[in-house]
């Protein structure tokens, strides 16, 4: 696969590592009531779709950027590749 | 021995006459021969032995769809099995033996097989071979293994180098056919960048075998001179004896290129093949077509093959498998094939069309509406009985027939991204579907246009539109273009014995049983006949039974559907996949900057992961490695000792949020770390269990220092970069690894302070008060070369870690080793570093297994609750904080000379040893030489409230049982006063 970095243009995906969804960017909030149940859910529970998914990427034999890849899981299509740093943001994080 | 089957013509080089070996006979052949094509040439026509029945066996085609003349190449540690004759180039001293044959390949003994046929049919492993279960693994399979077998083994190590590489181009061809040649013209002809991959050594495809012309010319030097003009072009480059074996995501294809396979000797260095990962915008599929067989009584015997392949014999390579030919087809190509075998001299004794309105010829004998129903000829056709229309049967004596059954385009490729063909009626075959691999397109006869003019146009217009090319309207030649119609006719009714897929011994009979039986699906049908999954994928099989599976089914073809193709689409060996991947290089090796010093030390070392590390330093006169090891240790302990910690991650963090990143990531609290101090640093992963340890030190308000364990390294740098980047996108703090930066050495021992006043420049006070334990700070060494010094501790002695740049890594443990003289210093190796973690009771890798939490190993005080930190929300789950969980003990014989078994289980000393019963389990050990005694550190259930309990360490599997006490973990100065001395 071929991933189309922001910052560096398409790269062979053997550059990078594999996390998972990118729903792990959606740290829940340690003082919440519900911690203990929010990340649980956090840590274990995710969607398996057949289609389009967001998934993590870390760049590791490159600039070590971690991405944040949307690939279609049935066709390996990548229709967006975005630095998880300002998805992270987008989504609300900050310190 | 004489070719006496060699014809005229041919692209052979007949002025050159080299000599080759098959079954240590001596044979002579011409370059431009195949190893298939020499054979012919020489009169041979029994190749090998088929693979479940030992039925002899011949050529079936000439090129890589070949079944059945497979051969072992080459001799000693070069052997290789399972190679098609059909490929293989012919040079000077080429070595090829038949398989699958004992004692000899005309008398196989295993050839009674044959006679047992009824007892062998589909699915016979499964019906035969159930009972008693015990019998399959020591009596059933070792027999099958041997009766079936393939090609053997050298059983030694390939000597010859094998390799990979990547390419990258705006149009990559497969095939270099007139589709393929004429693609590459238009696409190089515009400047594009092309890459032009064919299997053969020789480009020009089906332009080779033929004998009518294009343009003005014959088809074989058009494809010449093509080939000419694109060797001219920079933009273009030409693979020959290059198989595109797959076609990845995102444009990338995989090619084997055969670099020394057709070269006696391979020059130094170079490669035998080369695995190739091409990058492509896009991909222009030209792979032709491949004939297909009809299936008849005994259609298997040496000298039956296809039409298409007697005719590439005869004209390319001037060879024909016999002198007496008959042809036996349901469409005109065969009759091609009669006219220029005829025209080479070669005697047709019949051509067979099973059509009643077959063409008539004035050469030789057409019977219209025929069919063969049986042959004869032990290890090669002798006779062929003909089914006349009017009832009546007449035999034919040949010794070869050439079977037509029409023409499969090879559309393997366009399914690789899980495209489906799709049915054609008018050509009774599958042609690639519209759900192709992304940026491939099909030219020529893989897309079902089967003939010259058609290929020619199409790979023109296919490499046009592939590169978005305006106005681009090539010259194209005059060419044959005769439609094509293909009315499909599988097998000859009434068959015992017709043979499908030759490789695997499956016949039409087997196929139509295990519909029978119940095989509804194209997939279990290959499974339970193994029809297909020989190493040629059934490349000449698979649309026949396909086709036979329909009929009996009473459905049409499209609605059986197929099976799928998967790369690789010819055989690669293991080798290439491996390239120089292999032996001592299987992975990178890492030498730490003072690892020459440690070689000529003599020490032993050890990989850590892609590391090598002093395991320990043997000494003259020592004979076993505890002598070395308890020695280290305790010359460490009663002096100093250094060792080399140079393989620790070290990762530099700065900025000013650097104090707030690290109480994120570390389960302890770091904002209030002063500077010039260092502390133990835990890490979680999210799960609450625990991920890594280390420390981290503050070298300024905005600087900190931490360091892994070695095998974390990675994994732990990957994790800070994630919690920076996607927890905490806006805190001011960077992140680099500087593992490599840094040689680092431990100094542990009583006189550790005093070796280093040595080497430390005057002006930094390293005393008890000015550098006391935890300290920390940057410093000068041997006269101004910039250093960190860290006094922490993994020894449990008062100890130092010294940090220098790498290049200055072998001269500082040179000079601790002189300096250190008169203190009797000593190097320690990891074994000896082990012993004294162990008795200090420090936890490592052993315990930081992944199932371990905080709390497991004693440390479940040091999760802060005061703040957010990776990991310890999900910590305190209920189970992972009940009152019995696992705590770290200590664990200690009751006669010390008793071993103490990593991995062992601690049980009661009454009652049961089983699993419902474990206690615990011990993860290190060692021989203390302080204690003088075998030691050990274990997780043991409720251990903090267990001290002094005996139990039994038990390993079931070793029939072991030691008695052992449970004892503090930290064995040797409990109180730390040694630390802080």
């Amino acid at each position: 696969m071929i991933i189309n970095h922001p910052l560096l243009g398409p790269r062979d995906s053997s550059e990078f590592t594999y996390l998972g969804d990118a729903t792990l960017i959606n740290r829940p909030d340690w003082q919440a009531e519900d911690a203990a149940e929010a990340f649980y859910e956090y840590g274990y529970v995710r969607d398996n779709p057949a289609g389009k998914h967001q998934e993590l990427w870390f760049h590791e034999a490159g600039d070590r950027s971690w991405l944040v890849v949307t690939r279609d899981t049935t066709t390996h299509e990548i229709s967006k590749v975005e630095l998880a740093r300002d998805v992270a943001r987008a989504r609300g994080r900050s310190k | 021995m004489t070719q006496n089957n060699r014809l005229s013509g041919g692209q052979i080089d007949r002025n050159t006459t080299v000599n080759f070996r098959f079954d240590n006979r001596n044979y002579t052949a011409h370059p431009g021969d195949t190893l298939a094509s020499a054979l012919l040439a020489n009169d041979v026509r029994l190749i090998g032995r088929s693979f479940k029945y030992h039925r002899p066996r011949g050529l079936l085609t000439a090129g890589s769809e070949e079944p059945n003349g497979i051969v072992e190449l080459r001799s000693g540690n070069r052997q290789e099995p399972n190679t098609r004759a059909t490929t293989t180039e012919m040079f000077d001293g080429l070595e090829a033996q038949s398989q699958n044959r004992w004692p000899s390949l005309k008398f196989d003994a295993l050839g009674v097989n044959d006679l047992f046929s009824n007892f062998l049919s589909a699915g016979f492993y499964y019906k035969t071979f159930m009972w008693p279960t015990a019998f399959w693994e020591k009596v059933y399979e070792p027999i099958i293994r041997r009766a079936a077998g393939l090609g053997s083994l050298s059983m030694e190590a390939d000597p010859d180098e094998y390799d990979k590489g990547f390419r990258h181009c705006d149009l990559l061809i497969i095939g270099a056919g007139p589709s393929g040649l004429m693609a590459a013209l238009t696409a190089g002809r515009a400047g594009a960048d092309v890459i032009l991959a064919d299997e053969d050594f020789r480009f020009g495809g089906r332009l080779n075998s033929e004998t009518f012309s294009v343009g003005d010319q014959s088809a074989n030097d058009w494809a010449a001179q093509a080939v000419a003009e694109l060797s001219s072009m920079p933009n273009v480059r030409l693979m020959a004896r290059t198989t595109v074996i797959g076609a990845f995501d995102h444009g990338i294809y995989g090619a084997v290129e055969r670099t020394g396979d057709h070269v006696a000797t391979l020059p130094a260095g170079k490669p035998r093949q080369i695995l190739w990962r091409i990058y492509t915008k896009k991909a222009l599929l030209c792979a032709g077509s491949t004939e297909r067989p009809i299936a008849f009584e005994n259609n298997d015997r040496p000298g039956i093959m296809m039409a298409s392949a007697l005719r590439t014999y005869a004209n390319r390579f001037a060879a024909t498998a016999s002198q007496r030919v008959a042809i036996f087809t349901n469409n005109d190509d065969g009759h091609r094939t009669a006219a220029d075998l005829h025209a080479k001299g070669v005697h047709i004794c019949a051509v067979i069309d099973v059509r009643k309105d077959a063409p008539v010829n004035y050469d030789y004998e057409v019977l219209s509406g025929a069919q063969v129903v049986n042959t004869k000829g032990r290890l090669g056709l002798t006779f062929v009985e003909v089914a006349l229309p009017d009832g009546s049967t007449r035999t034919l004596e040949c010794g070869a027939l050439g079977v037509s059954g029409g023409w499969n385009p090879n559309v393997h490729l366009t399914c690789h991204q899980r495209g489906r063909p799709v049915w054609n009626d008018d050509l009774a075959a599958f042609v690639p579907g519209s759900n192709l691999p992304v940026g491939l397109s099909v030219a020529g006869a893989a897309n079902g246009l089967m003939s010259t003019y058609g290929a020619l146009q199409s790979g023109a217009e296919g490499a046009a539109a592939a590169l978005e090319l305006k106005d681009v309207r090539p010259d194209l030649p005059e060419a044959e273009d005769t439609p094509i119609a293909q009315k499909p006719f599988w097998y000859v009714e009434g068959c015992k014995r017709a043979w499908l897929d030759q490789q695997n011994d499956v016949t039409v009979k087997d196929v139509k049983l295990s519909y029978q039986e119940g095989f509804r699906s194209v997939e279990h049908l290959k499974r339970y006949t193994t029809l297909g999954m020989a190493t040629d994928q059934g490349k000449t099989s698979n649309i026949s039974a396909l086709a036979i599976m329909a009929e009996v089914a009473g459905k049409t073809i499209p609605e059986t559907g197929t099976t799928i193709f998967r790369p690789p689409y010819t055989p690669v060996p293991i080798s290439t996949f491996a390239g120089r991947m292999k032996g001592q290089e299987f992975h990178p090796t890492r030498l730490t900057p003072s690892h020459y010093w440690a070689k000529e030390r003599g020490a032993v070392f050890v990989e850590v992961g892609n590391w090598l590390r002093a395991q320990w330093f043997p000494l003259p006169g020592e004979t076993h490695w505890r002598e070395s090891v308890d020695r280290e240790v305790r010359q460490t302990r009663a002096s100093v000792g250094v060792c080399d910690c140079t393989t620790l991650g070290k990762i530099d963090v700065q900025g000013a949020d650097a104090a707030d990143f690290l109480n994120r990531v570390y389960a302890n609290g770091f904002a209030k770390l002063a500077v010039r101090k260092t502390r133990y640093g835990l890490m979680l992963r999210e799960d609450g269990m625990v991920m890594d340890d280390g420390t981290a030190a503050r070298l300024a308000e905005d600087h900190f220092v931490v360091t892994t364990t070695t095998a974390n390294a990675v994994n732990v740098y990957r994790h800070m970069e994630f919690v920076r980047q996607c927890l905490f996108p806006d805190m001011d703090v960077q992140l680099i690894s500087t593992t490599e930066s840094w040689a680092q050495y431990a100094v542990a021992g009583p006189n550790s302070r005093k070796l280093l006043q040595k080497i430390v420049d005057p002006e930094f006070d390293i005393s008890n008060d000015a550098f006391p334990f935890m300290g920390c700070g940057n410093i000068t060494v041997c006269g101004g070369l910039r250093a960190r010094l860290f006094r922490i501790s993994f020894s449990g002695e008062l100890a130092f870690e010294i940090a220098v740049p790498s290049r200055y890594g072998d001269a500082l443990m040179r000079r601790l080793m002189a300096d250190g003289e008169d203190f009797d210093v000593v190097p320690y190796g990891t074994e000896a570093l082990g012993v004294m973690r162990i008795e200090k009771g420090h936890a490592a890798g052993n315990e930081l297994n992944g199932t371990t939490t905080a709390l497991n190993l004693g440390l479940g005080k040091m999760v802060s609750k005061k703040k957010d930190s990776i990991g310890s929300t999900l910590s305190e789950r209920e189970a992972l904080v009940e009152p019995d969980v696992l705590r770290l003990v200590g664990i200690k014989p009751v006669s010390p000379e008793e071993k103490v078994t990593a991995g062992g289980h601690l049980m009661n000393t009454a009652g049961p040893v089983d699993a419902a019963h474990d206690q615990g389990y011990v993860t290190s050990a060692a021989y203390s030489p302080i204690l003088n005694s075998n030691i050990g550190l274990g997780l043991l259930k409720d251990g903090a409230n267990r001290m002094g309990e005996k139990m039994r360490l038990v390993s079931p599997l070793t029939d072991l049982t030691v008695e052992v006490e449970i004892v503090s973990a930290h064995f040797v100065d409990p109180e730390g006063e040694r630390l802080r001395a």
